[in-house]
């Protein structure tokens, strides 16, 4: 049972890398990615399950956290261009007058 | 977590939520809604009971077109009313729109939702009101009209 | 004997389970553009993601392990919506329509007319 399960998420991973290298644009790749990021989640958990380590949970559990996480960091950093946001460029954004409500509650 | 309740592993797990809580606190991020005080837990559990069952059939349909020979090509952007009081409602409707195959919140305005769908039957005005009228039910009637 | 019908259950689970992933990659493949392809995504984020966690869940029982894969579960329930709904954002700022609409809401609204086409 588990041996099909590890058969099936693997072909549908590699589906999903060739929709990665494909991609015609930008957001399809973001998009595979992250799906290719479920995937491994649930390949992680039913291989820990195949060979009796149910510790490998553990690292599924991490793994989900950090490809929500980098998949918003991707998306951020092709929207903005940055990453983080400094000083200046917070008093930059303050400066524009629709966006002055949303800085105001940042601060 | 992992089994382990030594002292010392539980000792590291307090203070590293400590750690978080304080950081947090710094931060000055909680001060917008409160969310649990918003929401009532048994009915927002039998909500997600009626949510499962709906996220079944559609995805089936979403299945039969995907196998089906001919490439759907009617998609299409509709506006979606929201009736909910609080943000952790509307979250919560965005949420079960968006894990719904066949429609996906594209953008969310200040009354209503700019949702996508795949064809003509996910589309279904109906069945999102349905969806709007639950979730807006699961709110905790005292407070929402209140001060929140 | 009950073991028996858990390890029916499971079984169907997994099988179902794979079924939606085979079926979601395969939509990620054929499906024409980037707004259908998300559909595609949803199916494997819900239905082939929660049957197989669902399946492991009733191997394991009710122990220590069950409760990782709740908690599995409940972010995976929580994150993959959240993402898929970031990226269409993303995509729906940057000017992006779906091909062959039928109907619109933002037509009146829309930034780049061009990119309706």
């Amino acid at each position: 049972m588990f041996v099909f399960a590890t058969v099936t998420i693997c072909i549908a991973m590699a589906v999903v890398l060739i929709r990665l290298f494909v991609g015609p644009t930008l957001y399809d790749r973001v998009l595979a990615l992250n799906t290719f990021g479920t995937c491994t989640v649930l390949f992680i958990g039913v291989v820990g399950f195949l060979f009796e380590r149910p510790d490998f949970l553990d690292i599924a559990l991490l793994y989900a956290l950090i490809n929500f996480v980098g998949t918003i960091a991707v998306l951020k950093f092709f929207r903005y261009r940055r990453l983080g946001d400094s000083r200046e460029e917070r008093e930059m954004i303050m400066e524009t007058p629709q966006t002055k409500q949303t800085a105001g509650d940042l601060r | 977590m992992s089994g382990i309740y030594k002292p010392l592993i539980i000792g590291l797990g307090v203070v590293s939520v400590v750690l978080c809580i304080w950081i947090v606190h710094k931060l000055r991020i909680l001060e917008a809604q409160p969310v649990f005080g918003s929401i009532e837990p048994f009915s927002l559990i039998a909500y997600l009971f009626w949510l499962t069952k709906e996220i079944g059939k559609a995805d089936w349909a979403v299945t039969k077109v995907i196998l089906s020979p001919d490439i759907p090509d009617d998609q299409r952007l509709i506006a979606v009313p929201t009736r909910q009081k609080t943000d952790f409602g509307r979250m919560i409707f965005a949420n079960s729109i968006t894990i719904t195959p066949g429609t996906i919140t594209v953008e969310t305005e200040e009354d209503r939702f700019i949702v996508h769908a795949l064809n003509k039957a996910a589309a279904d005005q109906e069945s999102l009101g349905d969806m709007n009228d639950r979730v807006a039910a699961t709110e905790w009637k005292a407070r929402a009209g209140g001060e929140l | 004997m009950q073991s028996f019908v858990v390890d029916i259950l499971s079984w169907a689970c997994m099988l179902s389970g794979g079924f939606f992933l085979l079926v979601g990659a395969l939509g990620t493949i054929r499906l024409p553009d980037f707004w259908s392809r998300l559909h595609a995504v949803s199916i494997i984020d819900s239905a082939g993601a929660g049957l197989i966690l669902l399946g492991l869940m009733l191997q394991a029982g009710l122990t220590l392990i069950m409760v990782k894969l709740v908690i599995i579960v409940i972010f995976l329930m929580i994150t993959g919506p959240t993402a898929s709904h970031a990226v269409a954002n993303a995509a729906f700022v940057s000017g992006s329509r779906p091909r062959n609409m039928v109907e619109d809401v933002t037509e009146e609204t829309s930034v780049s007319p061009e990119a309706k086409a």
